[in-house]
């Protein structure tokens, strides 16, 4: 394998409320703040990840590369799914060997719709979807099977929105209270908040990483697995596909310092925990996770991003970026990286 | 996604750009035609006829509803197929509180996973258990079928419980005379008179009025008549509805009529529930005479006097 690292990361100051950016003028800032960290002006490969579903507009992911200067024409993809996904697709297109830098950014503006029933969109068209089944109810759904504990989750928002308000970038919500359900056992501050945003990784290759950076985020494990997707196929309590993804990573090959998990509803992170084997001694979403900022579509790539800037700053020197896809994590990706 | 999902953009005139919003619909008009396949179109014709089938895996399980391949190996599934349920058991569930305009209900229900009989995987539907307390783990449902069938997922409305309970009616009419000691008595009370009895044997006065002394068992000859005043015993604050009391909540006292040995039950009134007390003094309150009959009716309830409680 070919040593690829993560050498430059940005994110949006995210927004609970529509700005009235267009989605390429939302992403403007975080391109031209990665290029600037990174020095780069030009990529070998470029790669993105959003939904179209989210503005309502056919290949409008296709409009958003007016922010890149894809003209004369680079060499670019996409994928119809969380970032993370790009930077994946990205860091296999970078074991090819010909091209040693490649961008990778993701954006999603859910103020614009219903992210409830967007989400029903991605469901079986046969057996799920026809029934109008939306994401909270299906996320319920999981909470129950998982037996949760009230007083754990109440916790895990709890240290999540403090983390979130301490996180320039990240949304000031107050501590959880209330015992209104939103689709029970999910209360309404169980659900991450929706939000608009963008985030812009920049991965590079050997020798061209240590003259980007002065302490590169090393991928030293990424892999993917996913579930069936039927939601009374597979055991809602645990997460197969995100165990076999960390252990497929080498997640627990040495100490974590740091895991930022992809977990949009706070019962998520103790399934997510268990099958990533997390020991307390990690800390766990200190940007505050999604339960802070939830920029469906970048929220995932974020998870990469913050857990690289921990390695980047120095602050940590072995951490894990967890990204989630599907209804239920139905399919996860693990990003091991060290100093 | 399709490049041709047409859509409406209207945008009303505003004062300022930057204010401006367009309502904006993704649709495609009449839905997508999708093809079912053999594995789905098989469920789904079972589903138009009213029942429900799963799809053998190459070892054996029974997968509901029928996937073309079995998720667990990625082997594709035999071409046999068995009926299922209609019941089932509900696995997990979560509670809709407030349905949402997609949802298969417009009153509060729940998801569930249900495993139906005969299957090794679980059926997700919605529930409509009228109230989230009466779903539980191991909760067993049928299926509530569309009377118009399509041969789609919907064709199930929803689950609803299996029947645990009924509701019997019971209502017999009987016409019941009072007997001869509670027709002497009634006939006191027309007269607005408590009538009783004093035991030949054992001297204790009873009221109502009665012919033989229970605790002696002897004939009882001496009438007495009682005065309607007397003392509270002990008694009860009734919080639900009674046809026979005036307010919610009432109370029912035994009360010690003056010169009786044996207290009798009746309610008391023109007093808050909460200052009744035992010891309490109480005199009947009684119909004006002219709507007065042999009936206990002839006491609208028994009220204060004011006096001082009487030591018990």
């Amino acid at each position: 394998m070919r040593d690829v690292a993560i050498v430059a990361f940005a994110q949006t100051r995210h927004s609970a409320v529509d700005e009235g950016l267009g989605e390429s003028e939302l992403i403007l800032p975080v391109l031209d703040e990665v290029r600037e960290r990174s020095g780069l002006r030009t990529f070998g490969f470029t790669c993105s990840g959003s939904c179209d579903y989210l503005a309502g507009a056919p290949f409008s992911f296709v409009s958003a590369l007016d922010a890149l200067g894809a003209w004369p024409p680079i060499s670019e993809s996409h994928v119809e799914m969380d970032a993370a996904w790009a930077l994946y697709e990205a860091w296999v297109r970078l074991q090819h060997g010909d091209v040693d830098t490649a961008l990778v950014y993701g954006f999603g503006k859910s103020s614009q719709g219903e992210l409830r029933e967007i989400m029903t969109l991605q469901l079986d068209p046969y057996y799920l979807a026809p029934l109008g089944l939306d994401q909270v109810s299906y996320a319920a759904l999981q909470a129950s099977a998982s037996g949760a504990d009230r007083a754990e989750l109440d916790e895990i928002v709890r240290r999540s929105r403090a983390a979130g308000r301490d996180n320039p970038y990240a949304l000031d919500l107050p501590d959880p209270s209330g015992d209104a359900f939103e689709v029970e056992p999910l209360r309404p501050y169980d659900i991450a908040p929706l939000t608009d945003g963008a985030a812009a990784v920049v991965l590079a290759a050997g020798d061209r990483a240590r003259e980007l950076c002065e302490r590169p985020a090393w991928i030293t494990g990424i892999a993917h697995r996913i579930d069936p997707h039927y939601l009374g196929m597979r055991d809602l309590a645990r997460s197969a596909s995100a165990a076999a993804a960390a252990r497929a990573a080498g997640a627990g090959k040495g100490h974590v310092d740091v895991a930022e998990l992809h977990a949009q509803f706070s019962h998520e992170e103790p399934i997510l925990r268990e099958a990533l084997e997390l020991p307390a001694s990690t800390v766990v979403n200190p940007s505050g996770g999604p339960l802070a900022a939830n920029p469906v579509m970048a929220t995932g790539l974020i998870r990469i991003g913050e857990a690289a800037r921990r390695i980047l700053d120095g602050g940590a020197s072995r951490t894990v970026g967890h990204a989630a896809s599907g209804p239920c994590l139905q399919h996860n990706l693990v990003t091991v990286m060290e100093a | 996604m399709p490049s041709d999902a047409p859509s409406d953009v209207t945008a009303a005139p505003q004062e300022r750009a930057g204010d401006l919003v367009a309502e904006h619909v993704l649709e495609f008009p009449g839905g997508y035609t999708r093809t079912t396949g053999p594995v789905i179109g098989r469920f789904l014709t079972e589903l138009r006829d009213g029942r429900i089938v799963g799809v053998r895996t190459a070892d054996g399980r029974t997968l509901v509803p029928p996937l073309e391949y079995d998720p667990e190996t990625g082997e594709a599934v035999t071409g046999e197929f068995a009926e299922v349920g209609p019941a089932g058991t509900v696995e997990s569930w979560s509670w809709v509180g407030e349905p949402r305009r997609a949802h298969p209900l417009d009153r509060p229900f729940a998801w569930a996973l249900i495993r139906l009989d005969g299957a090794d995987t679980s059926l997700l539907h919605a529930v409509d258990a009228g109230d989230a307390r009466a779903m539980r783990p191991g909760l067993r449902v049928r299926p509530r079928w569309k009377t118009e069938r399509t041969g789609h997922i919907t064709d199930i409305e929803s689950f609803v419980p299996e029947v645990t309970r009924i509701v019997s009616p019971v209502r017999s009419t009987y016409r019941v005379k009072p007997g001869k000691a509670l027709a002497r008595f009634l006939d006191g009370v027309a007269r607005g008179v408590f009538l009783g009895c004093r035991c030949g044997s054992c001297g204790k006065v009873y009221v109502p009025y009665r012919l033989s002394c229970p605790e002696c068992g002897v004939a009882v000859t001496e009438e007495v008549e009682l005065p309607d005043t007397g003392t509270i015993t002990t008694f009860a604050i009734n919080n639900l509805p009674d046809p026979r009391a005036p307010q919610v909540p009432f109370v029912s006292a035994y009360i010690l009529l003056d010169g009786s040995d044996i207290p009798m039950i009746a309610l008391v009134g023109d007093i808050p529930a909460h200052e009744v007390r035992q010891g309490m003094r109480v005199r009947a309150v009684w119909v004006p005479e002219e709507e007065r009959t042999a009936s206990m009716s002839n006491v609208k309830w028994f009220a204060p006097t004011g006096e001082p409680d009487a030591e018990l």
